[in-house]
């Protein structure tokens, strides 16, 4: 072995061994855990651990509040992205005009958000959709409109939750995007201009191809980020009303750790995955094919 | 024109955001009840002390002694994310520098694997890992929460990125000095990637802080409870009480806004350093 080998070992078998036994190895153990009834029975005695196949999964595909927490998790992804998406780079682009002063100040403001606890945060928005007394309703009024039962009407509730999403995440990928922006060939903007491209014209054909793989990284991680919601359901509205805010891993904790049905949680969590690596893939491979990877 | 319509766009879009929090520190001083009356008041009539009063002390109410456990939560939370950044940082910044710099064998195909562990959401390890830690007997202690934290693949990663910028021929220099590979790390990467490491130490620390599922899972006992599962659980109870909810979630919050604003700018270098190389 070499001098430098010997180094390297040193260096990275600790936190190898840790990422093994904390990571990889109940990873591969949720596999397994999927395939048995492992419940509170187990946890008492293990002889009461049987292996039921694919059972776990026969009953959650039986299970109507399973398929009602996939489709409100996947209403979050299909709406927050965009939303989320969206405020970033609008944000991004409105902060790139170069008439605007003291930038450093309002990237820092703008990015508190995301350095806040979820909980701490998830229990101010809790009374900013207050019905009666919250500040958004209160800004609905005073322009005319009427206020909305925000986490009472099982309608309004995934889209307050989002609204509180968007808020407390958008800082993190506005940074990012501000770095893409700020990478955009000055001479092929300044040649569209003298081309005569209007405003749209240079955004669609000269901003959107240069940071479409920050685009697409961004989206990628966002999907994989709303598909995974849980502290907000938990703290702003335990799930309800009438189940409209279950997500996949609300419905995880439950099953696990209110119930103990840990084979069963296992077989919601290993479906998570698959959901984010299939998504993963797809989005990847649009990428490729308009060559933003 | 066009200079003040921009300037003022920006300023109305911070204000905006930044009025959920400003809102979260007036309401926390505001008395009993004040907070819930419409329209919303932006402003305390009468600024008091007695949301922050009710959370922290120690009171005796019918002979038994009673608090919300807050100000345990806050010494725990304190110590469990500043064990696991002096941690993390021990065990991610000389793998991550060994990941770029140094030859063996299986380091690239180690880097991919790790690599690819980033798709893994964390929480499919969360219901086995329950169980290995209740048979190692760590549910309900510090080590349980802390060690997950420190299997920083993101981190390892990261220390990487920055690490390849460090040019090879000043490694090289070294060795042929005569220095030993302990040596060059410590005298020649570790001031070299002082910045980087600032950052990742703010990553982890408000990593740590923030952490939620994990805690709620492996804490049982309150009186471990990180802060966000103690607010979390005062919460549930008190969800009507907006001043004192709001006061939990200032002495939440306040810390690492702190810590952030303090930092800011290593903070944000770090990201945008990642996102252009990346």
């Amino acid at each position: 072995m070499t001098r430098q080998s010997r180094t390297a070992w040193l260096f990275t078998v600790p936190v190898l061994a840790i990422i093994l036994l904390v990571f990889v190895v109940p990873t591969a153990l949720a596999l397994g855990l999927s395939v048995t009834d492992y419940s509170i029975y187990a946890l008492a005695d293990p002889a009461n651990l049987h292996f039921v196949g694919l059972g776990n999964f026969a009953d959650l595909f039986a299970t109507p509040l399973f398929w009602r927490a996939m489709a409100n998790t996947g209403l979050c992804a299909l709406l927050g992205v965009p939303m989320a998406i969206g405020t970033s780079l609008a944000v991004a682009l409105l902060l790139h005009d170069r008439t605007v002063r003291w930038k450093p100040l309002w990237r820092v403001l703008l990015f508190a958000p995301y350095v806040t606890s979820v909980v701490a945060t998830s229990v101010v928005w809790r009374f900013v959709l207050n019905t009666q007394f919250g500040l958004l309703n209160y800004a609905l009024r005073a322009i005319g409109a009427p206020g909305v039962d925000w986490l009472g009407d099982p309608r309004a509730s995934i889209p307050a939750i989002l609204l509180f999403v968007t808020w407390k995440v958008f800082g993190y990928n506005m940074i990012v995007f501000t770095a893409a922006l700020a990478a955009v060939p000055v001479d092929l903007m300044e040649a569209a201009r003298l081309d005569g491209a209007g405003r749209w014209m240079r955004f669609r054909h000269v901003t959107l191809p240069a940071i479409g793989p920050t685009l697409l990284l961004a989206a990628v991680m966002s999907v994989a980020g709303f598909l995974q919601i849980f502290a907000e359901p938990y703290v702003m509205t335990l799930g309800g009303p009438s189940q409209s805010t279950t997500t996949v891993l609300y419905f995880m904790f439950d099953e696990g750790f209110k119930w103990w049905n840990l084979g069963q949680a296992s077989a919601v969590a290993f479906i998570l995955f698959v959901l984010i690596l299939l998504l993963t893939m797809i989005q990847t491979r649009i990428g490729r094919r308009y060559e933003w990877l | 024109m066009r200079r003040l319509l921009a300037n003022a766009a920006v300023a109305l879009v911070t204000a905006v955001t930044i009025l959920p929090l400003v809102w979260m520190v007036l309401v926390s001083f505001m008395p009993r009840g004040a907070s819930s009356a419409y329209p919303p008041p932006l402003w305390p009539t009468r600024w008091t002390l007695e949301n922050y009063h009710e959370l922290l002390a120690r009171r005796l109410i019918d002979g038994a002694w009673f608090d919300y456990r807050v100000l345990p939560a806050l010494w725990n939370s304190v110590l469990v994310a500043v064990i696991s950044t002096m941690l993390g940082l021990l065990l991610t910044v000389p793998a991550g520098y060994a990941f770029a710099k140094l030859r063996f064998r299986g380091r690239e195909r180690l880097l991919q694997a790790l690599i690819a562990a980033l798709v893994v959401p964390g929480q499919v390890a969360m219901l086995p890992l329950f169980l290995i830690f209740k048979e190692l007997g760590l549910v309900n202690s510090y080590a349980g929460v802390i060690l997950p934290s420190l299997a920083g693949i993101f981190a390892v990663l990261f220390v990487r990125q920055a690490t390849l910028a460090i040019p090879d021929e000043m490694l090289d220099a070294a060795r042929l000095d005569g220095a030993s590979e302990i040596r060059i790390f410590v005298s020649i990467v570790l001031p070299l990637l002082a910045p980087v490491t600032v950052t990742l130490a703010v990553f982890l620390f408000l990593g740590s802080w923030n952490d939620f599922l994990w805690p709620l899972i492996v804490l049982a006992d309150q009186h471990l409870y990180t802060l966000p599962v103690a607010v979390a659980a005062i919460g549930r109870e008190h969800a009507a009480d907006g001043e004192l909810m709001m006061a939990a979630a200032v002495v939440t919050t306040l810390p690492v806004l702190a810590i952030f604003l303090a930092l800011q700018r290593y903070y944000i270098t770090g990201l945008l350093g990642g996102s252009i190389k990346g």
